[in-house]
């Protein structure tokens, strides 16, 4: 039976019901049983302008979360890609034609402009298909619970961005040698002036990599105004924080930025995780900032506590992905880690893409499925969770209990 | 981009765009009831309370509200405080 719990009641929702039959049969859509009471009380199916029906967190700002169903694609749709804003303080729109983007700071040789035309224009498109993942994906579910956006599974999602290289950006301002992070500020900002206004930095050494792009398209169509309308910063394989949205500003520092969302906000400890050298102007003795994307995965295809028929073939089927070392291997467990084999792997759409999955096998006894993602570094997710105060990098290995009969 | 908007500008923001829905977020009443809400939707809809319920005791509460006020810079009146950290609490606590 359906564990009300678990389930978020689904209002008229013919965009989802579309390719879900599962969940629109049900009527319901999946949220993990780990969340905390509150936060699966106050979900509800809603769609904002030019969104299908998202799973809301808040509304102001807004924060909203795609269900676990569309991430039967490798590739998140536009209108179901999740939304997430710090601060109330959202234009209502951009105007493109308007739209320039700003590059100056202190370590630049001049500052230089654009408007959209020319970033579409006078630079060689770039394209890239990459993983935004929120920090936060998955707070919801840490024991002990932690403050915040009570996320499930969905603050996440995987598209095909097209844009510039920020590197070729940059060159038009000039880099002087005494550069050490970039800074980017977006059209966004809070509700009263006291409030920090969101504003990120990434070291030089990334803003060079030829993965981090000036995007004004995704998947093809350009940005959802919740995405960052007109272009947004991709930084392939570090968590979203620093993807600034309806990006604005971009300044070259001579020094580090010490706001509240980089110094305070955004933070593990520096005894956890690896790439302690991912940030170098940014390490304090305790913590350091969050940088690179754990390699993880997403079963989109049973949850736990479903009910198969004996000697059913069952699919375990979803996405993985990591901070662009590319995934290796998926491994299936379907006896509680006793044994595993691997997984069919799908279409490579890069190393910083989700990457489909599948292992079939016939129900009989108890099974307890689990499974694990190996990135090309050996690197893979944790049987326990590491255990972190803002609650990032949860990837612990599922256990999916199913019931035969 | 540094924004100066006023707050009544922001107010009319959201009464247009997406953030139309809130006003279906019902508090629990109940003693402070009404200085939370004078002071906490001025940045941000009321459904992050529940949002983040029920697992904090009096103690994180308290630090949530000081959270507010230091690190997002909200004006909270220092006679506000112990009731909004109160009403939290007991509405939304830890039991």
């Amino acid at each position: 039976m359906i564990d009300r719990r678990r389930f978020i009641a689904g209002m008229s929702l013919p965009a989802f019901a579309a390719i879900s039959a599962r969940a629109s049969a049900a009527g319901k859509i999946w949220q993990p049983e780990e969340l905390p009471e509150g936060a699966v009380e106050t979900a509800t199916l809603e769609a904002i302008p030019g969104k299908v029906a998202l799973i809301k967190r808040s509304y102001r700002p807004p924060n909203f979360e795609t269900p676990i169903d569309y991430f039967r694609d490798p590739i998140t749709r536009n209108d179901a890609f999740f939304v997430r804003y710090h601060l109330s303080g959202i234009p209502q729109a951009v105007d493109a034609k308007t739209w320039k983007l700003k590059i100056g700071g202190d370590a630049a040789k001049q500052p230089v402009e654009f408007t959209f035309d020319q970033l579409r224009k006078e630079f060689q498109p770039e394209e890239l298909t990459a993983v935004c993942q929120c920090s936060g994906n998955r707070r919801g579910m840490f024991q002990p619970h932690v403050q915040g956006v009570e996320w499930g599974i969905g603050a996440m999602g995987n598209a095909r961005w097209t844009g510039v290289k920020l590197k070729d950006l940059l060159a038009k301002a000039g880099v002087a040698d005494n550069a050490v992070e970039i800074l980017f500020n977006g059209a966004d900002g809070p509700a009263m002036p006291s409030t920090p206004d969101f504003v990120k930095s990434i070291p030089v050494q990334r803003a060079m990599d030829d993965n981090t792009i000036v995007a004004y398209a995704m998947n093809g169509k350009p940005l959802p105004h919740w995405n960052g309308f007109p272009a947004r910063l991709i930084v392939a394989g570090w968590t979203g924080t620093y993807w600034m949205k309806h990006l604005t500003d971009i300044e070259v520092r001579s020094t580090p930025l010490s706001n509240f969302w980089m110094a305070t906000a955004y933070r593990v400890p520096a005894a956890l995780f690896t790439n302690a050298d991912a940030f170098p102007t940014q390490l304090t003795q305790a913590n350091k900032p969050i940088t690179d994307i754990v390699v993880n995965s997403l079963v989109t295809s049973i949850h736990d506590g479903q009910h198969v028929k004996k000697g059913e073939m069952v699919s375990v089927a979803g996405v993985a992905w990591d901070g662009g070392r590319g995934i290796r291997d998926v491994e299936v467990s379907v006896d509680g880690g006793s044994s595993w084999v691997l997984a069919q792997l799908g279409k490579d759409l890069g190393n910083y893409s989700f990457r489909t999955f599948e292992h079939r096998f016939r129900a009989e006894g108890s099974p307890v499925v689990m499974v694990r993602a190996y990135n090309n570094r050996g690197d893979t997710q944790v049987d326990k969770l590491v255990f972190n105060p803002a609650g990032y990098h949860h990837n612990v290995i599922p256990r999916i209990k199913l019931e035969v009969a | 981009m540094k924004t100066t908007l006023a707050l009544a500008s922001v107010a009319a923001l959201a009464a247009t765009l997406a953030f139309a829905g809130e006003e279906k977020v019902k508090l629990k009443e109940g003693p402070g009831f009404e200085k939370v809400r004078n002071n906490c939707v001025a940045c941000h809809s009321l459904d992050y309370i529940p949002l983040n319920s029920p697992f904090l005791d009096a103690k994180g509460w308290e630090a949530t509200v000081a959270k507010m006020q230091k690190a997002y810079g909200a004006p909270i009146k220092a006679e506000d405080v112990a009731p909004i950290a109160q009403y939290l609490a007991e509405n939304y606590g830890k039991k």
